[in-house]
């Protein structure tokens, strides 16, 4: 895996006239991962935008290097198409590397169109768009909402083979997530 | 890059093209033939009135058919966060509007000049005349795919975007209809050329806009 960092200091979010969060810095090289705990609407999602960059962020700055995966609430799988194809435009956008299709438990379910799947089995679904991105940096939003517990653990198996691999996972979750050697982080501290 | 938004058009044809599966893909070539059939009815016979007035109808006719898909164009893929995963992937919003504007081109254009030369002897038009509507849409319908994409990135994630959308397209597109349809009384190729250079400055001006429309609507 290509070498990857993750630095992002002294950032703050702004939504409407209300300041979320200020003044939070972190940093996470290769095989690190950190989970962004706090209460609803505190800025998780807003802070995995920001580092992602598809937020400005109000201030400070975010440096990532290496290819960013993201997890959010949106599958972005067309929803009128089967399974299979929809996440074969992925598959042939990201150049073709084999996704764990049997492992997330999608095997059966790729005839049926993607509205029809349940929100878990659509965050798994989500979980093989990014293993087939072979992305470096993994920022999840919310990773294990809808999965039952035998997903968790998958989820939860997955991102320590990432870390093992030398990735870097960034994790926004109100629930319990087990990693071994994973710093936590309370948005609450940074609230102004 | 290249195999990227090759694999982006196949999927924006996917969508767009017939049979497509965002629905409602026949829907503006069926519009446009109801406008070309109606219309006699509604003018009355009179195969000389028809004669005249026959082409510009098939411009309007054109413009209101090109509007029909708009709020499928920008505003789903916002929405089911494919910008998100294109923008992580490096892929520019410039290059995917680009790509959008050609599938959505592909999508009405060709498929309407097939329908002219039905309308065309709908509305009992000359072949000289017919010459002139179909160089004249094969000009003008470039710009009018560009303005139906940058108007729809620009009003995606409004309320009301749809119908908002409509109303922005019609004024922008009266250059072309001017100079397309204008052509027709003057019977010269000057129209023609002139809807060819608005078509190119709204395709110059597209990716642009419309990139930027959808990187504000992000937020």
């Amino acid at each position: 895996m290509q070498v990857c960092t993750l630095t992002a200091s002294d950032l703050a979010c702004r939504r409407g006239d209300r300041v979320l969060f200020r003044g939070l810095s972190l940093e996470l090289r290769g095989g690190e991962a950190c989970q962004i705990t706090g209460a609803n609407g505190i800025g998780k999602s807003s802070l995995i935008r920001i580092i992602a960059g598809l937020m400005p962020a109000f201030a400070g700055s975010v440096a990532v290097e290496g290819q960013i995966g993201l997890i959010d609430e949106r599958p972005a799988l067309d929803p009128q198409l089967p399974l299979g194809p929809a996440l074969s435009f992925w598959q042939r956008l990201d150049g073709g590397a084999e996704s764990a299709i049997e492992r997330l438990g999608l095997a059966n379910l790729l005839d049926v169109p993607v509205r029809y799947l349940s929100t878990g089995q659509k965050k798994r679904a989500a979980l093989a768009r990014l293993l087939g991105q072979k992305a470096a940096v993994w920022l999840l939003d919310e990773p294990l909402n809808g999965l039952d517990s035998q997903a968790v653990q998958l989820v939860e198996a997955l991102a320590g083979e990432h870390l093992a691999q030398g990735g870097i996972c960034l994790i926004a979750s109100h629930q319990p997530f087990a990693l071994e050697g994973m710093g936590r982080m309370a948005l609450a501290d940074y609230t102004p | 890059m290249s195999a990227s938004l090759f694999q982006l058009l196949r999927r924006d044809l996917g969508m767009l093209l017939f049979g497509g599966r965002r629905g409602g893909t026949m829907l503006p070539l069926l519009f446009f033939l109801a406008v070309a059939m109606l219309f006699p009815f509604a003018v009355g016979p009179d195969p000389r009135l028809l004669a005249r007035t026959g082409g510009g109808v098939i411009w309007v006719a054109a413009l209101l058919a090109a509007i029909l898909p708009l709020d499928r164009l920008i505003e789903p893929d916002i929405e089911l966060g494919f910008f998100d995963q294109w923008a992580l992937r490096g892929i520019a919003e410039e290059w995917i509007v680009t790509v959008r504007v050609l599938a959505h081109w592909l999508s009405f254009g060709p498929p309407l000049m097939l329908a002219a030369i039905v309308s065309a002897a709908l509305l009992g038009l000359d072949g000289q005349t017919l010459k002139l509507v179909e160089l004249g849409l094969l000009a003008g319908t470039p710009g009018l795919a560009a303005l139906g994409v940058m108007v729809a990135a620009v009003t995606a994630g409004l309320r009301g975007g749809a119908a908002l959308a409509g109303l922005l397209v019609i004024p922008l597109a009266v250059p072309l209809l001017v100079f397309g349809a204008g052509s027709l009384a003057t019977g010269g190729e000057s129209g023609i050329a002139l809807t060819a250079a608005v078509s190119l400055v709204l395709l110059a001006m597209t990716p642009f806009a419309a990139g930027a429309a959808v990187r504000a609507a992000r937020g």
